[in-house]
């Protein structure tokens, strides 16, 4: 089974590379960006059956630090 | 009574023989080395220093991966039973990540590496690491981070203030940190984080040695228990 773990910074943390990032595109002239988060995608291959609390326990254990991040998991079906 | 010391290394860390010098030269003895992979620590130790560098090559988090390594665990366990363990740079980084401390070291506010030598204000010199200075005191020690912009909530933040744990703060704009907090104690202050390099300031050669005073106050503080 396909998995997407998505970690982003909490609301309200100051995001330095969100922001060189949405400077970076108002340099190029994109227009109208209002604001720019940046986070990362983890993609796992599991077991079939992998638990949804092994899941969130992967997540809390070690692939989001929760002081500064939240994390979403998405279970690819099909993939 | 010789002084224990351990400094662990970690794939990547790069200030541990720095650290080893400073414990040897100020404490007349030479610390144990201790690998990442090493499930224990030596018996009865006085003192473990984490060392700065880029451990597992900052892979996910800077420090994350080294604060599930083996070896930390057994820090903790030890920080657990009031080992005095300092944890520079790098080393402050895996502090936060294994939960020692509070707190998460984000990359910096600039998004660059800042490397030189800063000015820091002792906030206190209540502490084993910190009774060497005055309170208020200023020191000058180097930075060489990329990640040392430090974040926690505000109530934390409040706790530590409150609680006396913000051990020196930086005078001036280095990396974004939340109060410009540069190093921090645990409730029980056997702990201390901090990004600045003080083993890289103990001797004039160094171009300054204000950080000589932190380890011979531990070691002397340390040898005298």
């Amino acid at each position: 089974m396909k998995v997407h773990i998505h970690v982003s910074l909490k609301p309200g943390v100051l995001d330095p590379q969100g922001r060189a990032i949405h400077h970076e595109l108002e340099a190029l002239g994109f227009s109208g960006v209002n604001d720019v988060r940046a986070g990362k995608l983890i993609e796992l291959d599991v077991a079939d059956g992998t638990s949804d609390d092994d899941l969130d326990q992967m997540c809390r254990k070690l692939l989001a630090n929760m002081v500064i991040e939240n994390y979403r998991i998405e279970k690819l079906e099909n993939a | 009574m010789s002084f224990r010391s351990a400094v662990i290394t970690f794939p990547g860390s790069n200030c541990d023989r720095d650290m080893a010098v400073a414990l040897e030269q100020i404490s007349g003895t030479a610390p144990a080395r201790v690998w990442h992979g090493d499930a224990e620590l030596p018996e009865s130790l006085d003192f473990i220093a984490l060392p700065g560098g880029f451990s597992y090559g900052d892979y996910l988090r800077s420090g994350a991966m080294a604060a599930r390594s083996p070896i930390t665990k057994a820090v903790v366990a030890a920080a657990g039973r009031g080992v005095p363990v300092l944890g520079i740079c790098n080393g402050f980084q895996v502090l936060t990540e294994s939960g020692l401390l509070p707190g998460a070291l984000m990359r910096n506010a600039s998004q660059n590496f800042v490397c030189r030598d800063v000015p820091l204000r002792v906030e206190n010199n209540q502490s084993l690491f910190t009774s060497g200075y005055d309170s208020g005191e200023t020191i000058h020690i180097p930075v060489a981070h990329h990640d040392g912009n430090f974040f926690a909530d505000e109530d934390t933040l409040d706790r530590l203030e409150g609680e006396g744990r913000v051990a020196f703060r930086y005078l001036d704009s280095v990396n974004g940190s939340q109060r410009d907090i540069a190093g921090i104690l645990n409730d029980a202050g056997n702990v201390l984080g901090m990004m600045p390099h003080p083993e890289r300031a103990i001797e004039d050669a160094h171009g300054g040695s204000d950080g000589r005073a932190l380890f011979e106050t531990a070691i002397k503080g340390l040898v005298a228990a």
